[in-house]
């Protein structure tokens, strides 16, 4: 959704680079204290997955990924577990209030741009901005001034003090951005506690233009009843459709017997005209002409025979040495007539030019 | 866009009984809509019935792959995304009754060889979730400015064991239901559009939960109605 570029399905290089950089930002950082996601020692643990939903890109996603992924984990409860020897009991979320997963610092990704060979700088940039610029510097950071990760893409050259001057303003960003989460989830507890409403639909302006509520509307549906009733006397009843199942062993059953195999025969196969008549009973089963049928009629010469698979309507192929004949026609009313012939008729898949 | 001229009707609700017996007293949830968030789309309309919520956005009429493209019409594609977990089969499914709605009102002849794209995520589930993508999917191609025939809504009814009929249930009511009908009813004659069913029910329900349907079908309409003049009103 976020932008017209990216499919679902394949994961665009974008992407590619974004999930790995998260990775390394998360998980080899250690913000996570995963010790404490063990239940039994060497037989259960608890694995967390974090799902990112990529809504709109209008530049520097990693850095607004990053800050949605770990204000989620800050966010995420699990529900509570108790060992008591071999036993381990897990306790509902109505049982138990869920338990926080233990964090031990947040890092956040801050994005540089470089443009004409690290002569400006732009922090944060907008998709315009990243379209022309040279090259990205990420530094991930948390509010101890601790890198947990830095990378530089698109190859660019930075000078030593241009990398320690973007830590310095990374490190002044990630202090509000660090301060701003805080307050939010500070925000969201109160809210909970007090029995408010939280969520998405919360975060929805009311105020803006675009935006519209209504509240609970009852729908009178006493009238109900009698327009059904109108509904069902006035309905035709449906035609009678007879399917007759034939039982072949316990546990198959078949109903009809199919139409013909209209791929065209193999070659040297032996040609077996079919009764055609198995299927259902509403199609007219003398007029049936499957390519194959109508052809062994004609093709009983030593000649080879041309089969085509095309789904034109009207086919002619010329042959050596003969006259033009029909070889198939769509319509279900055909008129030749099939002669049941169980002789061996040769058959070729390749159209051949008329020689 | 404007400043906030707080012309928000509110329709009174009623002592506000969620279900009763047949007959009056079914009730929709509360609905919230906003659209035009996200600046990529072309369309983009996050629609909200009680505590479940849909992100729609729409890209088109764009450029076709060759592969996909029909000569005499827009190429409607439609990707639903769930909260959690990578698009499974179930999310197929739902993709092609909402595909198979919008084609049914969207004009797809007056742009051939284009595509149409809509793609939902899920943001939170709370019972009648597929109504609710047909919902934000409509406001999204209504945002979009994509020429249709008719506006479309969906509706999910609920027949629990004793018979009762419930509008728009939750999550709770929809495990504890007999059957669950979803169905899509178009703006003009409140046609059917498209119905997909889950459980037992007998004819005459069924036409009872298509009736009931229908009736809150006027009251989404409505809303349609007055969230687009709140929009395009010029006071």
């Amino acid at each position: 959704m976020a932008a017209p570029a990216f499919e679902p399905g394949r994961q665009s290089d974008l992407l590619v680079k974004l999930n790995r950089l998260l990775e390394r930002c998360l998980r080899n950082s250690k913000c996570i204290d995963t010790e404490s996601l063990c239940v039994v020692a060497g037989e259960k643990v608890w694995q967390i997955r974090v799902d990112l939903h990529l809504l709109n890109h209008d530049g520097n996603i990693i850095d607004a990924a990053s800050i949605a992924a770990i204000v989620a984990l800050c966010h995420f409860r699990r529900p509570d577990v108790s060992v008591q020897g071999d036993e381990v009991t897990l306790y509902t979320l109505e049982e138990r209030d869920p338990v926080p997963l233990s964090i031990h610092h947040m890092p956040i990704c801050v994005s540089f741009a470089f443009f004409q060979q690290g002569t400006y700088l732009l922090v944060d940039p907008n998709e315009r901005e990243e379209r022309v610029m040279d090259g990205l510097l990420v530094i991930a950071m948390n509010k101890h001034r601790e890198i947990c990760t830095i990378q530089s893409s698109c190859g660019i050259m930075l000078l030593k003090d241009q990398v320690l001057r973007c830590s310095k303003i990374a490190g002044v960003k990630v202090a509000e951005i660090t301060e701003l989460i805080q307050k939010a989830l500070e925000n969201d507890q109160k809210v909970r506690k007090e029995g408010g409403k939280f969520g998405f639909a919360e975060s929805i302006a009311n105020q803006r233009i675009t935006a519209f509520r209504m509240e609970k509307a009852p729908i009178d549906t006493s009238d109900v009843e009698e327009k059904a009733e109108e509904i069902i006397s006035e309905a035709e009843p449906p035609s009678e459709v007879v399917s007759k199942p034939v039982l072949w062993t316990p546990g198959t059953a078949q109903i009809g017997e199919g139409i013909e195999n209209s791929w065209g025969d193999l070659e040297d196969s032996e040609k077996e005209d079919e009764d055609e008549g198995g299927s259902d009973e509403a199609i007219i089963l003398d007029s049936i002409k499957m390519d194959t049928g109508e052809v062994s009629n004609i093709g009983s010469q030593d000649a080879p025979i041309v089969l085509s698979d095309s789904e034109e309507e009207e086919m002619i192929i010329l042959e050596p040495d003969k006259n033009r004949k029909k070889i198939r026609t769509q319509t279900i009313s055909a008129t030749q007539v099939k002669a049941p012939s169980k002789k061996p008729v040769k058959k070729r898949k390749k159209k051949r030019a008329a020689n | 866009m404007e400043g906030a001229t707080q012309t928000e009707t509110k329709i009174r609700a009623e002592s506000g009984i969620e279900s009763g017996p047949r007959g009056p007293g079914c009730s929709l949830r509360h609905f919230a809509c906003e659209q035009n968030l996200l600046s990529r789309p072309d369309g983009s309309a996050s629609f909200l019935q009680g505590d479940t919520s849909v992100l729609a956005g729409v890209y088109g009429p764009a450029e076709v792959k060759v592969s996909k493209e029909i000569f005499n019409k827009a190429t409607l594609e439609v990707t639903l995304r769930p909260k959690i977990g990578l698009p499974g089969v179930a999310e197929k499914s739902r993709e092609r009754l909402i595909r198979n709605t919008c084609e049914a009102v969207v004009l797809g002849a007056l742009h051939p060889r284009t595509s149409i794209t809509v793609v939902l995520q899920v943001v939170s589930d709370a019972g009648s979730l597929l109504a609710c993508c047909l919902n934000a999917a409509c406001m999204a191609l209504v945002d979009a400015g994509v020429p249709m025939r008719a506006l479309f809504c969906g509706v999910t009814c609920a027949l629990d064991s004793d018979g009762n009929l419930l509008l728009d249930p939750t999550a709770k009511q929809e495990k504890e239901a007999r059957a669950v009908l979803t169905f899509a009813l178009d703006s003009v004659e409140r046609k059917l559009l498209m119905s997909t069913t889950k459980g037992l029910y007998s004819d005459a329900e069924l036409q009872q939960c298509l009736a009931a349907a229908q009736a809150a079908s006027q009251h989404v309409f409505r809303f349609y109605r007055e969230s687009l003049q709140r929009r395009y009103s010029k006071s």
